[in-house]
């Protein structure tokens, strides 16, 4: 009873689209107390989004955006057959996924050491919509930043395929697959972006 | 099953540039609409301009724009549940 | 295992391999299925148990057998183990995985590897869960529900209950994406969607509920940890958080869980009625459509669990008025079924046994949520008793008497042999009569006003609670005989042959059991799922 293993592009992209599916509503979840509690506590969101550090957040929002830009530019390098380009721009894209990361721990490491995290005493003493605020921002921004560890994780995995030539023009999905999922992560920060750092 | 001739449209390096180009001025513009009095409409004017960023990201970067009636409408699908659970919490929220 | 047919090549010994590895590696649908099967019914036994226990504690007032405490934790576990151990993953985990792809005519799922993916994930989550039981502070003592502010301070442990549960979730989210993608993909030749059997419809919709309802019960299980963990007060009003938007959280979920619970078994029902009745569905496309409408208008309710809870005004009026909405495809699948009884030649096996009780059953339950959904009357039976006896109706008197339907009607399928028909008939007997005595009480007792979730009661309760207990004992018996007949039947009974109900949906015209890749060749399909004269078995 020999089958040729029959291979669904499509079906392959249906499956990723419906994880993608999944993951907006799981940090839906997230805009939705963001947006309850915005329509609660105005000013203390508003004070609490002029302390944050719109330098870092714009960073990284220019970083992830060009990464995504590598991430794309990669699935059209493997439809061209154009190999080395595609280890490039996947490079770059972890590259990116890297510094994000490396940004993020300098600017936590700033708030947390001026006592702003999650059950501190400046933010028990301090009005409640700013606590809550920053619980939703820590909270947020660190699931946020986990699916960037992961997407990046998988690019890689990709990127070893890709050289050992088991990823190539003609079955490319698990590439494609890949980088749609980075394109939800920077989906993803496009919304956390304005929210958190330019609610002034 | 389903032998289907994949229809593998492919973007060009300078449609990505450009949809990069873009987007990144959006973000220059969405900093900009921040700095300047605008109340609440900070909120709103911020959404907006970052649903046509993640427009952009889904047509062109995520290949929407080429592929099937199918994959579109689930997508609108999600979007419009997930907007359903943050709406009806509106009831509530709003009107206590 | 070898207890099966040993003279056909089938999905239990052509494969080459054996011993527990074959099976718990394997990445074919209809293995994974008994994997699902009976890891599920496991923890419903476990279930059953706490079940049991809890009523011998409620069987007169005062202490019977356990503390408070202990009391708390025993519902506790009892609603985890049976809402997230054993139905959420069950109805779509055994009989969707082990039915749906053949019904379809295709050989396996769209993605066979995270298929055997989604089972691990279950077992996984499964033993986080134990082990909640037996570390730490102890069992959670929060409910099922674990409303906060309780489960932000408990000692007990929840956090790690909590963690189970969330990894359970994951599977039945890969579950739901691997079989959208299947019945999207992989009909075979002149399935269209119009020849579906309503089974698979029924798994299609439960499919987009798995994916779209339970990443909200991921976010908010992250955030119990959070509170409990992080400390970040979100729903401690004391720093600023509100607990009601806790429950909303939660209700946006746990409410289309509920669907995730029915529709499969709405299935079952559907696929079954006809067979035993020797005629075709009455009202299939409304039948099909009211699967979507049910999955739809389900995600549009969840308030109406908090009716009380300092929810606005505007909030109660909406969602008390779309409750009465979603009733309505419900209804319309009520009467299509009886419609399809009408003039038809029924014959009572035990399928037909318990798919006629859930119809009765079922709409029991589904009545008793109109009273609950009306807010007016919801004030006075919320958090009693009276709820406790609806959900049981739905959920037990619905979901599980479907599951035991599809046990009896699609296991000698795949095991090849089928069971004793006059002791399942008993078995059914005692479990209806139990069944009603148990949960009929609770209603009762409800309305007159005993709460739910209280260790004691007023000594004017005592007497419906010992009735209510005793038809515990009655329901467990006929469980005890159900299960020992079915299993005698199904490693040692006659053989089954393909088609024992003379049914005309894909899974009736290849052998008992199934080889594992069901069809010699893909099936070209030439007529719809009940038409018992095309398929040449009327």
């Amino acid at each position: 009873m020999n089958h040729a293993v029959h291979k669904d592009y499509s079906g392959a992209k249906l499956g990723m689209w419906l994880f993608l599916f999944t993951e907006i509503i799981l940090f839906g979840g997230l805009f939705l107390l963001y947006a309850a509690y915005l329509s609660r506590y105005p000013r203390e969101f508003t004070a609490a989004g002029q302390d944050m550090h719109v330098g870092f957040g714009t960073l990284n929002t220019v970083i992830l955006i060009t990464s995504s830009l590598l991430a794309a530019m990669a699935v059209t390098a493997i439809q061209r057959n154009e190999r080395r380009n595609v280890l490039f721009l996947l490079g770059g894209t972890i590259l990116s996924a890297a510094t994000f990361l490396f940004n993020k721990y300098l600017e936590w490491s700033a708030e947390i050491g001026n006592g702003i995290y999650p059950g501190s005493p400046r933010l028990g003493n301090g009005p409640p919509g700013e606590s809550v605020f920053y619980s939703l921002y820590y909270l947020t921004v660190g699931l946020h930043g986990l699916h960037v560890l992961i997407g990046g994780t998988l690019l890689a995995v990709v990127a070893v395929r890709v050289k050992r030539g088991t990823v190539h023009a003609g079955d490319f999905v698990l590439l494609e697959n890949g980088a749609l999922y980075w394109h939800l992560v920077d989906l993803i920060w496009i919304f956390i972006f304005p929210l958190y750092y330019l609610i002034l | 099953m389903a032998h289907e001739k994949a229809t593998h449209h492919i973007v060009s390096y300078k449609n990505l540039f450009m949809v990069w180009l873009v987007l990144l001025s959006l973000t220059g513009l969405t900093v900009w609409v921040a700095h300047h009095n605008l109340g609440i409409g900070h909120v709103w004017g911020s959404l907006a301009i970052a649903c046509v960023k993640s427009g952009l990201v889904v047509a062109f970067f995520m290949h929407m724009k080429y592929e099937g009636r199918l994959l579109r409408l689930l997508l609108f699908l999600a979007l419009a549940t997930l907007a359903i659970y943050i709406g009806f919490t509106f009831f509530d929220v709003l009107y206590r | 295992m070898t207890t099966v047919q040993p003279t056909s090549a089938n999905f239990w010994n052509d494969t080459g391999k054996t011993g527990i590895t074959s099976w718990i590696f394997s990445t074919d649908h209809k293995r994974i299925g008994l994997l699902y099967f009976y890891s599920t019914l496991g923890f419903f036994l476990v279930g059953v148990l706490l079940g049991l226990l809890l009523r011998i504690e409620l069987m007169a007032p005062g202490r019977t057998i356990m503390g408070p405490e202990t009391y708390n934790a025993t519902f506790t576990v009892h609603g985890v183990v049976m809402i997230f151990l054993f139905i959420i993953p069950g109805m779509p985990g055994a009989f969707g995985n082990l039915v749906m792809p053949i019904q379809i005519g295709a050989r396996d799922v769209a993605f066979p590897r995270l298929n055997l993916f989604s089972w691990w994930l279950y077992a996984i989550g499964a033993v986080i869960v134990l082990t909640s039981l037996f570390t730490g502070g102890g069992p959670p003592d929060t409910g099922w529900t674990f409303y906060v502010p309780f489960s932000a301070r408990t000692g007990t442990n929840v956090s790690l209950a909590v963690l189970g549960v969330f990894t359970i979730g994951f599977s039945s989210i890969l579950t739901g994406i691997n079989f959208v993608t299947t019945i999207h993909r992989l009909r075979a030749e002149g399935m269209t969607w119009g020849r579906l059997p309503l089974f698979v419809w029924s798994i299609y919709a439960t499919a987009w509920v798995q994916v779209l309802a339970t990443p909200i019960l991921g976010i908010t299980l992250v955030l119990i940890m959070a509170e409990r963990i992080l400390g970040t007060g979100l729903f401690d009003p004391g720093r600023g958080g509100d607990p009601i938007m806790y429950q909303h959280l939660f209700w946006i979920y746990s409410h289309p869980a509920v669907y995730i619970m029915i529709l499969p078994a709405m299935g079952v029902i559907s696929d079954v009625v006809p067979v035993f009745a020797r005629k075709p569905v009455f009202g299939y496309k409304m039948i099909a459509f009211s699967s979507l409408a049910i999955a739809a208008a389900g995600s549009l309710v969840w308030g109406h669990h908090m009716f009380t809870s300092g929810m606005s005004d505007t909030a109660i009026l909406v969602f008390s008025f779309l409750t009465f909405v979603v009733a309505i495809p419900s209804a319309i699948k009520v009467f299509n079924w009886v419609s399809t009884l009408y003039k038809g030649s029924i014959s009572l096996e035990a399928p037909m046994l318990f798919a006629l009780s859930f119809i009765l059953l079922f709409s029991i339950g589904g009545l008793t949520g109109l009273i609950l959904g009306a807010a007016a009357t919801d004030i006075h039976v919320h958090d009693t008793h009276f709820v406790v006896g609806h959900f049981h109706y739905v959920m037990f008197g619905g979901a599980g008497f479907a599951f035991f339907s599809a046990m009896h009607y699609w296991l000698p399928k795949f095991y090849g042999r089928r069971y004793a028909e006059k002791p399942a008939i008993v078995a059914w007997a005692l479990m209806f009569t139990g069944f009603n005595i148990l949960y009929f009480c609770m209603m009762v007792l409800g309305l007159k006003g005993m709460p739910r979730r209280y260790y004691d009661y007023l000594p004017e309760f005592a007497p419906l609670n010992l009735v209510s207990t005793i038809g515990s004992w009655i329901l467990a018996a006929g469980l005890v005989i159900m299960l020992v007949n079915l299993f005698r039947g199904l490693f040692r009974g006659e053989p089954a042959g393909s088609n024992p109900w003379g049914g005309a949906t894909l899974e009736w015209s290849i052998p008992s059991p199934p080889p594992t890749e069901n069809f010699d060749r893909e099936p070209v399909v030439t007529h719809g799922p009940y038409d018992f004269t095309k398929a040449g078995v009327q």
